[in-house]
């Protein structure tokens, strides 16, 4: 969409800016949020091991770390029965498939046992927040709403279907609901939990070389360049080095396929996403197998580069960013997490500091919710209306061939797609998504992607239960499976992750 | 009153894993389905569709299903503990499927009473928005098994 808008050159109205902006946000928060409680805290918090906790040392715990009115002894006894009756009723099996027991859980019985029962207030809470998907942007995560130029969604006072005064307050009402959980929950917990995985501050480093697109528009006609006019501001950072952030040029981004599934005609090149080529090329090997060579091709994410250097994006790179941007309340936050946590700046290059940079930028964006709504509200109460630009919708206006670049930061990194249209059609259209940047396999050079190089060096205590690998591997968010989604009737074991020496 | 839900689940994209899209809008069309029961395209939404599940006790569930040695093309009816409901270990928050939608319902109290999976084992996931011929012509018998199902808790 943005692509488009680049390409044909269309200026959003203020609305659609700033109701884009909303639906940003509060993605974010919610998928982070879920991200953290659903995904990965199950890395760090042993769910069995919950039940041998005391409740009341942990309403004392809960008491000690946050004024979240769900602390009474009498509440985690009650979260630790039910726990208790999910884990006896074997047939269930609910929590298979995990690592319980294993000698890398360091939290205490109570810090489990309180987790445990925020995982399960965290889904409460996502049930009610969505409703604000529903109301701007019709279903999640699949948003309805978004339309070239604008948002289909209709901005109207006086109407009962549109954007009204009457959505305005709700959406206020839940929004305040998500900060909430976010300050009371969320950033506690987190703080909470850090100090016994310290050792994880120096470990899952990976790259050392961050990118971002910037986004969030905070003005219209915002300067991408400017880091006053967005709200994450866009940039690179070098060889970790917070004392510099470099601009970003998009026109030194390529992607490379030589271990890709792909093939180009001379693959010790990369190729500019704008001309990029996806000829699939399948070299094997065929499944089963035991194990997949890195020398040759071995994956269907191709390798993007920036300046011919691997990068790192997504949360830690847009904190990061900001941080060396000198943008006031990401400083502040990181560096009160690094005062409690005893700690330099360097610690945040680790799957620790992913974490905390996942929790902060939850914060920032949930503290924007109500302000952004007011923005809107005001917006509209200065008698502006208008959602959508309407002078390129008719094909016949466009010139007879254009180029976009669309860019912008999804929950997990930086998200770019490209196309060239030509004669009223698409003539061509690639994208680099997060996980690819991420995910990325060696290039022509042997250069690893953010993945590979951060699982370097990990401990592993046992092999067959490799909790140490999911930790920095989930650290990143990985995005990998959005695709089958077939029921298995037998209850089959679909994903395994196996350690090779 | 109790509430009846459909919740279709799979990816539109993936031919056969889109099977609960092209079945909802058969229904739809067909009149078939009484007004007051509610029809979701749920999609691969994972844990956002925990909302719906808010007061159903009968939950008809419509997915692409594999099950052992069940060719192509078998329709697959699973009700009360052959439902899976378990999570597991995964990835990625996309790998999100029904078990674990159905195991956090448990978990939040919010399982339907009646539980029932209807669906067909897929003869392909390949890329495409149309059912394989195998699913296609079996998909006349799924929707009168989802009518016939629909009736009988009428009934009760």
């Amino acid at each position: 969409m943005r692509a488009v808008e680049d390409a044909l050159k269309i200026q959003v109205p203020t609305n659609a800016r700033i109701i884009r902006n909303l639906i940003d946000a509060i993605q974010f928060v919610q998928d982070h949020v879920i991200h953290f409680y659903h995904l990965h805290a199950l890395d760090w918090v042993d769910i069995v091991n919950a039940l041998s906790a005391d409740p009341k040392a942990t309403a004392d715990l809960a008491h000690s770390i946050s004024t979240w009115p769900n602390s009474s002894e009498n509440y985690f006894r009650g979260v630790q029965e039910r726990v208790q009756k999910f884990v006896n009723s074997g047939q269930l099996g609910i929590f298979a498939n995990a690592y319980w027991g294993h000698p890398a859980y360091n939290l205490p019985p109570e810090a489990n046992l309180m987790a445990v029962a925020h995982y399960l207030e965290a889904l409460d809470w996502q049930r009610e927040i969505i409703k604000a998907h529903a109301i701007l942007g019709a279903k999640n995560p699949h948003l309805q709403t978004y339309l070239v130029g604008g948002m289909s969604i209709p901005v109207d006072p006086n109407s009962e279907s549109a954007i009204n005064a009457d959505k305005i307050a709700q959406l206020l009402g839940l929004f305040a609901k998500a900060k909430d959980f976010v300050d009371r929950v969320y950033l506690p917990d987190v703080l909470a939990i850090a100090p016994f995985y310290l050792d994880w501050a120096g470990l899952g480093e990976g790259l050392g070389n961050f990118l971002s697109y910037g986004d969030i528009p905070l003005i219209d006609n915002a300067d991408p360049n400017n880091p006053e006019h967005l709200f994450f501001p866009r940039g690179v950072i070098l060889d970790r080095d917070l004392s510099k952030v470099h601009p970003l040029d998009p026109e030194k981004i390529h992607e490379f396929v030589t271990h890709s599934w792909y093939s180009y005609e001379d693959e010790s090149k990369g190729l500019h996403p704008s001309i990029g080529e996806t000829n699939v090329n399948f070299t094997g090997p065929n499944p089963p197998y035991e194990f997949l060579d890195t020398d040759k091709k071995y994956t269907w994410l191709k390798a993007p580069r920036y300046d011919q250097k691997s990068m790192e994006v997504g949360p830690l790179a847009r904190m990061l960013i900001g941080y060396a941007s000198g943008q006031k309340r990401v400083v502040e936050l990181i560096d009160s997490i690094l005062e409690k946590l005893n700690a330099p700046a360097t610690v945040l290059f680790s799957t620790l500091g992913r974490v905390a940079a996942r929790c902060v930028e939850t914060v920032l964006l949930a503290e924007q919710l109500q302000p952004w709504t007011m923005e809107l509200a005001e917006n509209i109460g200065k008698g502006d209306l208008r959602i959508h630009e309407q002078d390129h919708w008719e094909p016949s206006s466009w010139p007879a061939e254009s180029m976009g670049w669309g860019w912008t930061e999804a929950p997990r990194g930086a998200l770019g797609h490209w196309i060239h249209i030509k004669d009223g059609k698409i003539a061509n259209y690639q994208a680099i998504v997060p996980s690819t940047w991420n995910g990325s396999p060696r290039d022509a050079k042997g250069l690893m992607g953010a993945y590979e190089a951060a699982l370097i060096g990990t401990p592993v205590a046992d092999p067959s239960q490799p909790v140490e690998i999911l930790r920095t591997i989930h650290s990143f968010d990985p995005c990998m499976a959005c695709a089958v989604h077939v029921l298995d009737a037998d209850g089959n074991e679909i994903t395994k992750v196996i350690v090779m020496d | 009153m109790k509430k009846t839900l459909i919740l279709g689940v799979g990816n539109y994209l993936l031919s056969d894993d889109g099977l609960s899209i092209h079945v909802l809008e058969r229904l739809q069309s067909s009149n078939r389905i009484p007004d007051e029961i509610q029809m979701v395209d749920g999609g691969t939404c994972g844990l956002d569709l925990l909302q719906y599940l808010e007061g159903v006790s009968n939950l008809i569930i419509i997915d692409a299903v594999n099950r052992k040695n069940a060719a192509p093309g078998t329709i697959i009816r699973l009700s009360g503990d052959q439902v899976p409901a378990y999570l597991s270990l995964k990835i990625s928050p996309h790998d999100i499927g029904l078990p674990d939608l159905l195991a956090t319902a448990k978990l939040r109290d919010l399982y339907p009473q009646n539980v029932v999976v209807l669906g067909i084992s897929p003869a392909s996931l390949e890329l495409g928005v149309e059912l394989s011929p195998v699913v296609a012509v079996q998909v006349d018998t799924l929707i009168n098994l989802i009518i016939e199902e629909v009736l009988q808790i009428e009934a009760i």
